[in-house]
């Protein structure tokens, strides 16, 4: 066996990346041109996937801050109350003492619609015949801390306390809607309004709420004046504002709170787990963005092929060279595809750290906080090589399939 | 060496009854039956005009192109039923090259470049530095290991070829027209280095078609029309 005695040719690994090195380096202008178009796909890709996590965390936590804090606890509905019936409430007068002893929760208050018997809100008793001066305006009660709760603000005046509500006193707060209507601006002077011929002094105006609009076209009484005044039976329903993350938690807790023999009474709203919201969010953003980013890379792979082919025409001489000196076909490509593989490799770091950059300055002008998830600038790299590797198929096919004696009779 | 040397009386070169033929219309006999022996420390040249077949029977001698009929040994190894893996093997381990166009990379060092006649014949790594500044001393150019070869004159370039040749230590430097692109005076200078490697002990053809060049070879052989003939000196 004549075969025996000849040693198949080598290529070894450590060889061919020194060759590929050289290759690269041998013409660095060329080279650099060739990673540009990876370069910036890949900071394209990187830089897009993280600005689309940094604006979808800006956005769930402007989101966040406002709803995820708001738990609502309500009366469970037990078939249908006539209007004007009282349906028995399960939310104890105390509710607002009871669940601000929980940690976690900020701020909680009652909060009820009074039933007035549809009587007529006044400001001042003048008859006047032309212009309308009553009006059907919602009467609510509310605990003192409901107030922060929703996140109310003041135009005018001050909120009543806990003291206005244990001494019953006929103070009122009017939504701003509720004041403009009943012609209310001033506090100072103590203007009164009139429910039918109950009288209530302004003590203050609302500017906004955060929670419960419907509280802006209202009037709110404290809770003892309503029962006192408009015999209320019980409390509707409670709000509580949490602290960040606690919702869940208080979301369980207050029920048991607020009725312990039997917590199933109630009905807890709690907002949606935050984690849902933020990848729905983000991933509508990536979407858009990836497919820029991907045209982006397959542009640096289109400029990575053509350049390699060319490289390969020009060095005809020398893969003859190197098949006369016993490169085998296999080794001729494997050294085009290395040099390709490692020009996207290039790219690929090249492109991750200006993408990083890339992030970081949006967000700092933004006053955003950078958000990427840490696969992306390990994997960018990896995706630049494979981007070179493909990119480098065909012109390494091409460089492989040369004849030597053709390849050494043309080349120089 | 890894591998032993084939037995001293195994001719270098054997050819028997070899012709080379391009398909076409109508076929072109490039090589015609040919019978040849090369043995160890032979200087043969082979000369003859252009199309006279020498570009054929190089390749032939190169392991680069396989015969259509005939057999070929290359130290006793049939070349002509090896699948293109082994013959590319056995190229790089047994055979130098020189070319008329030298075949240098530009951009790569002297040294790098007689390194590269060793990159793929399993020349262990840590000889191949030694080995090819040897071979680039004994060529006289080891004051030009550090240079590229753009800043070398002609006769320098083609001694480096020689050096990337002979530096893995083959059987046989095969030359193809090694003076085309060189003047008188480097051209006698570099059959001097060839008379002193053949002094050495190697095994040189020297395919050309300058008869000045052939005259300083121990043999002689004229190919015309494909047809090899022994010259008598």
């Amino acid at each position: 066996m004549t075969d025996k005695r000849i040693v198949r040719s080598r290529f070894s690994f450590r060889d061919l990346v020194a060759e590929a090195g050289v290759g690269m380096l041998a013409r660095p202008g060329r080279t650099v041109l060739t990673v540009l178009g990876t370069v910036l796909g890949i900071a394209a890709l990187v830089s897009t996937l993280g600005l689309a996590k940094t604006a979808g965390n800006q956005i769930v936590t402007r989101f966040d801050a406002l709803a995820a804090t708001s738990v609502t606890v309500e009366n469970r509905a037990q078939g249908f109350s006539q209007p004007g019936t009282q349906q028995e409430s399960h939310i104890p007068w105390d509710a607002e003492d009871r669940l601000i002893r929980l940690n976690g929760v900020v701020a909680a208050g009652t909060q009820s619609l009074v039933d007035t018997s549809n009587q007529l809100v006044k400001s001042v008793p003048i008859n006047d015949p032309l212009g309308q001066s009553e009006y059907s305006i919602d009467v609510y009660a509310a605990s003192p801390g409901l107030f922060n709760a929703i996140g109310a603000t003041l135009t005018t005046g001050r909120f009543y306390d806990e003291g206005h509500n244990e001494r019953q006193e006929p103070v009122a707060i009017l939504g701003p809607g509720a004041a403009r209507r009943l012609n209310v601006s001033r506090v100072d002077q103590q203007p009164a309004i009139f429910i039918g011929d109950t009288t209530l002094v302004v003590v203050g105006i609302l500017n906004d709420t955060k929670r419960e609009p419907v509280l802006l076209d209202a009037i709110i009484i404290p809770n003892n004046t309503a029962r006192h005044l408009f015999n209320l039976q019980a409390p509707a329903e409670v709000q509580i504002r949490t602290e960040i993350g606690a919702a869940q938690l208080i979301g369980q807790q207050s029920a048991i709170a607020l009725s312990p023999n039997d917590p199933s009474l109630l009905r807890v709203t709690v907002p949606p787990e935050p984690k849902a919201v933020k990848e729905q969010v983000a991933s509508d953003v990536n979407t858009l963005f990836l497919v820029l980013g991907g045209v982006a890379l397959l542009v640096g792979a289109i400029g990575i092929a053509n350049v390699t082919l060319v490289s390969v025409l020009e060095r005809v001489g020398e893969i003859g060279l190197r098949r006369a000196v016993g490169a085998t076909r296999r080794h001729i490509a494997a050294q085009f595809l290395a040099e390709s593989a490692a020009m996207g490799l290039i790219g690929g770091l090249i492109g991750a750290s200006i993408g990083v950059l890339v992030i970081v300055a949006v967000s700092a002008t933004r006053q955003w906080t950078p958000v990427l998830d840490p696969w992306v600038p390990l994997a960018a790299p990896l995706v630049g090589a494979a981007t070179g590797l493909i990119a480098g198929l065909y012109p390494s096919w091409r460089a492989a399939s040369l004849e030597p004696i053709d390849a050494l009779r043309t080349g120089t | 060496m890894t591998q032993p040397r084939a037995v001293q009386s195994v001719p270098v070169v054997e050819l028997e009854a070899v012709s080379r033929t391009y398909p076409g219309f109508p076929p072109v006999k490039a090589v015609r039956s040919t019978d040849l022996v090369v043995n160890e420390g032979d200087y043969v040249s082979v000369v003859g005009p252009s199309g006279s077949g020498k570009s054929t029977l190089l390749h032939l001698l190169g392991c680069l192109d396989r015969p259509t009929d005939g057999t070929y040994r290359l130290r006793g190894i049939d070349v002509g039923k090896l699948p293109d893996g082994k013959r590319t093997a056995l190229r790089g381990r047994e055979i130098g090259f020189v070319f008329q166009s030298f075949h240098l990379l530009s951009h790569r060092t002297v040294l790098d470049n007689v390194v590269t006649g060793m990159l793929y014949n399993r020349t262990p790594r840590r000889q191949r530095i030694p080995q090819a500044t040897e071979a680039l001393e004994r060529v006289g150019l080891g004051h030009r290991m550090g240079f590229t070869p753009m800043k070398l004159s002609g006769g320098e370039r083609q001694r480096v070829a020689v050096a990337r040749a002979v530096a893995p230590g083959p059987s046989l430097l095969l030359c193809d027209e090694p003076t085309g692109n060189l003047d008188t005076a480097t051209t006698d200078s570099l059959l001097d280095l060839f008379d002193e490697l053949r002094a050495d002990g190697l095994t040189l053809i020297v395919i050309t078609h300058n008869e000045a060049v052939s005259l300083r070879a121990d043999r002689r052989i004229s190919i015309i029309d494909g047809v090899l003939a022994e010259v008598d000196t």
